[in-house]
């Protein structure tokens, strides 16, 4: 295999599954041979495909039911943002590990696996997506152990805090080969790059995470404000795909 | 079998910054060359689009446009004790891939090292005695910082380099960093202009008698006109430079200052998406015979060439010719062999000011190399004579962006979730600042790099081995620099803050710096470098081996500005020296 494949396949991700043919093919070495100017083409470009709500790709019904509970306490919704499900974390979550993400098309994958010290980095023979669906069916055990009969979505708020609390601190036994401390870690990276990154990824969405905190998104041209010390920038956030302002895109 | 090509002049590996430069200077020279890379082309218009380019989870956290572990990793260990396991993500350092480089997503600061880093070795023996050195593998470079200043002004003109000189022919100049090493001529550019934190940074310092100064920027403070004749933009702050590529034209590469001239000569040609297996050097020989490579159809080249020059990233170079038996390898336990010997890093600590919300820092106007440095705890620059280590750290405040899944920071003690989270990470993303130091590694023994006995690659080879950690030497200097950080932490007025100090057991699965050095040293003993004072293989002469990979130590500053001098010197030896007499080496060993 060549790096070739993760290019094809970042750009069959991102165009929707149209693969772009490479510029070039000047010399009758390979494909990819440039002389004498600069190969650049029009309509070349790789713009992400927005992601758009409604159905699973990945997840199961009584993980959508697990997770959007576990996002609404990572992020509870308040006067600051709405919950992390109502702001699509759930829904990000879903299409990157239904993605090359979920499948570690870009990690090392060969063996031999050894658990390794911690300065080595995760180790497990897993990808994103078996580590969700690992962690979350342990979860549910968990859960079932604990109240037997009972789900996760059954608690109280205070309940499911202190749960989530145990496992970040790693007290739960998950006993299939993972960890709980290590997963809690992994799936609030996972969760808070939903709420933090742009829109078009199902996650963040009318831009709640960019307004609690007031960064304005995809804006490309400060100069005016850099010599304006200690005043606060007011501009509304802005998505790759436009503004909420302007009743674009990023609206529909 | 692989396919015979005709043969060229020159084979350069890999299509960054130093394969940009010296293909240009070569086939300027008149020489065939052609460049074989193993990641994708890449432009401004069409890679580092402006519709699009602003996505932090595209190019910062999937990181897009670097090297995937997928395509090659790279084994780790602190020390020969441990087995080394393949880094499956890079998460500690984040090599890049495809044209441009690692240059197409640095941040752009640019530094020029001191005269006494090149002869590091000579002037602490002269300075504090043979004794005070006697746990490190120092090493002079085999050049002086006299005759580095021509290359490091080509390399900051082409550029575009915006900043403030501190010492012109001599003269200190007022503005610029007063520990500077003599240099002949001013930057090309005035600073950037300075947003609010890096300004604070300053007034803090300045008033505690250290001395901060512009950091020397390649992101540019006004358009601009290289000598090439290709013309960069004005940077507009937008604070997406480091993993990201520059959408505006405003950040020094491969393509905004060489590319656009290179492409246009008919005697160069750039190969993509082929990854070069090994440089062929029959059994015994002083001579390559050219490269073997692969492309992304699975088809084998063999590419002749009367001369290679071998670009690729650091750690890369080291690799190839580990895998090509260019050297001897070196080996720890008896010290001998130069091949991986060296192997330096960059020892850095961090401080973040936790202000009241009075401060409004707007974080994510900013850009890569927009900041404030003070170099008084840097290198030599002060004296070593009381103190328990050697080397010194530049302590930088260049808050280069506000970008939030990974640039939201709360106080110590805060959760990392819930309601609380959500109030902290509200109240401190306006207020909070951060600077740091950023330090030298200096090589001891242990630290090295060779090939790996089990992981492989997806053609079978073995991957590079890493044994590294930081020298106690290094740890101690870095705890005296954040000793000084917290001083001025202290001055700063803000209501808390935290010191992140360097420990001992580096750690991979934390983003540090891609600031790997060494491995493939120069010098001017055949027996401790791999490469002569021009970059040439001491064993194989019309091999030459350029980048950071030829550091013998690495300085408390960030490389390329180095890196960038050493493609012009390894290219000038070559058109003016080596093209006399082919295949004699420019040093008699």
């Amino acid at each position: 295999m060549t790096s070739l494949p993760l290019r094809s396949s970042r750009r069959a991700f991102l165009a929707g599954g149209v693969s772009l043919l490479v510029v070039g093919a000047l010399s009758p070495v390979s494909a990819h041979s440039y002389s004498g100017q600069l190969p650049w083409l029009i309509d070349n470009t790789e713009p992400p495909v927005p992601v758009k709500p409604g159905g699973w790709y990945f997840f199961l019904p009584d993980e959508v039911a697990l997770m959007s509970a576990i996002c609404d306490r990572l992020i509870p919704a308040d006067d600051l943002s709405p919950s992390g499900t109502d702001a699509g974390c759930v829904v990000f979550l879903d299409r990157q590990l239904a993605g090359p993400y979920g499948r570690a098309e870009r990690l090392y994958m060969k063996g031999p696996f050894h658990p390794g010290l911690p300065t080595q980095g995760y180790q497990g023979p897993n990808t994103p997506a078996q580590r969700f669906r690992k962690g979350l069916a342990a979860i549910g055990k968990a859960v079932d152990a604990k109240t037997p009969g009972k789900k996760f979505t059954d608690w109280d708020a205070k309940d499911q805090d202190a749960f989530l609390t145990s496992l970040e601190k790693g007290d739960v036994k998950f006993g299939n080969g993972l960890d709980s401390k290590t997963f809690f870690a992994f799936m609030l990276e996972n969760v808070m790059e939903g709420f933090f990154a742009d829109p078009i990824y199902g996650g963040n969405k009318d831009m709640a995470g960019w307004k609690m905190i007031g960064f304005p998104g995809a804006r490309y041209d400060y100069r005016a404000w850099v010599p304006q010390h200690n005043k606060p920038f007011t501009g509304a956030p802005i998505s790759i795909a436009g503004s909420v302002q302007w009743g674009g895109k990023a609206d529909k | 079998m692989s396919k015979v090509l005709p043969r060229k002049d020159v084979v350069v590996v890999g299509l960054g910054w130093t394969g940009s430069i010296v293909s240009h200077q070569l086939a300027e020279a008149g020489l065939d060359v052609v460049a074989i890379e193993r990641g994708p082309w890449r432009d401004t218009a069409t890679d580092f689009n402006v519709g699009y380019m602003p996505d932090e989870l595209r190019y910062a956290i999937r990181r897009d446009l670097f090297l995937q572990a997928r395509a090659e990793a790279i084994t780790v260990r602190n020390n020969t004790g441990q087995d080394a396991l393949p880094m499956r993500n890079y998460i500690g350092f984040l090599p890049g891939n495809g044209v441009g480089g690692a240059g197409v997503h640095w941040n752009g600061q640019t530094w020029r090292f001191y005269d006494s880093d090149f002869e590091l070795k000579s002037h602490l023996t002269d300075k504090y005695g043979a004794d005070r050195i006697k746990d490190l593998q120092i090493q002079d470079w085999g050049v002086t910082g006299a005759e580095m200043d021509g290359y490091y002004d080509r390399f900051e003109k082409l550029a575009g380099i915006s900043g403030k000189a501190g010492n012109i022919k001599g003269e200190i100049q007022p503005g610029g960093n007063p520990f500077e090493s003599a240099r002949s001529d001013e930057y090309p550019l005035p600073p950037m202009q300075m947003t609010y934190g890096p300004s604070l940074f300053a007034d803090i310092t300045g008033k505690m008698g250290l001395h901060p100064f512009p950091s020397p920027s390649a992101n540019l403070s006004k358009n601009y006109v290289n000598p090439l004749g290709i013309a960069m933009g004005q940077c507009t702050y937008c604070g997406f430079c480091e993993r990201f590529g520059c959408a505006n034209y405003s950040k020094a590469s491969a393509q905004t200052t060489v590319l656009p001239a290179l492409m246009r000569m008919p005697n160069f040609e750039a190969r993509t998406q082929c990854e070069v297996l090994k440089v062929e050097v029959p059994k015994g020989a002083e001579m390559a015979r050219g490269v073997t490579y692969i492309d992304s159809t699975g088809e084998e080249y063999f590419q002749p060439a009367d001369i290679v020059v071998i670009c690729a990233y650091q750690l890369f170079n080291v690799r190839l010719m580990l895998l090509s038996g260019i050297g001897k390898p070196y080996d720890p336990q008896s010290g001998e062999g130069t091949v991986g010997r060296n192997y330096c890093y960059q020892t850095n600590a961090g401080t973040r000011l936790y202000f009241e919300d009075d401060k409004k820092f707007n974080p994510f106007i900013a850009a890569g190399a927009l900041g404030q440095t003070c170099d008084d705890y840097n290198g030599d620059s002060f004296d070593h004579s009381d103190l328990d280590f050697v080397g010194g750290a530049g302590i930088n405040c260049i808050p280069s962006n506000g970008r939030p899944i990974e640039t939201r920071p709360t106080p110590p003690g805060t959760p990392k979730w819930g309601a609380e989270w959500k109030k902290a990470t509200r109240d401190t993303y306006q207020s909070s600042l951060a600077f740091g130091a950023q330090g030298s590694s200096y090589a001891t023994r242990g630290n090295y790099l060779d090939l790996d006995p089990t992981y492989k690659d997806n053609y079978g080879r073995p991957l590079l081995r890493m044994t590294f950690d930081f020298p106690d030497n290094d740890l101690r200097m870095s705890h005296y620099v954040s000793d000084r950080m917290e001083e001025i932490a202290k001055a700063s007025g803000a209501k808390q803050y935290t010191v992140s100090r360097q420990k001992k057991g580096w750690n991979s699965a934390i983003y540090q710096s891609t600031h790997n050095t060494g491995g493939a040293i120069m010098g001017t003993d055949p027996t401790t470098s791999a490469l002569n004072p021009y970059l040439q293989s001491w064993d194989v002469h019309n091999v030459f081996v350029v980048g950071a990979s030829a550091f013998p130590q690495n300085a408390g500053k960030n490389p390329t500005g180095t890196v960038g001098a050493l493609a012009f010197r390894a290219a000038d030896a070559i058109r003016d020296q080596y093209l006399k007499a082919p295949g004699a080496p420019l040093v008699k060993a």
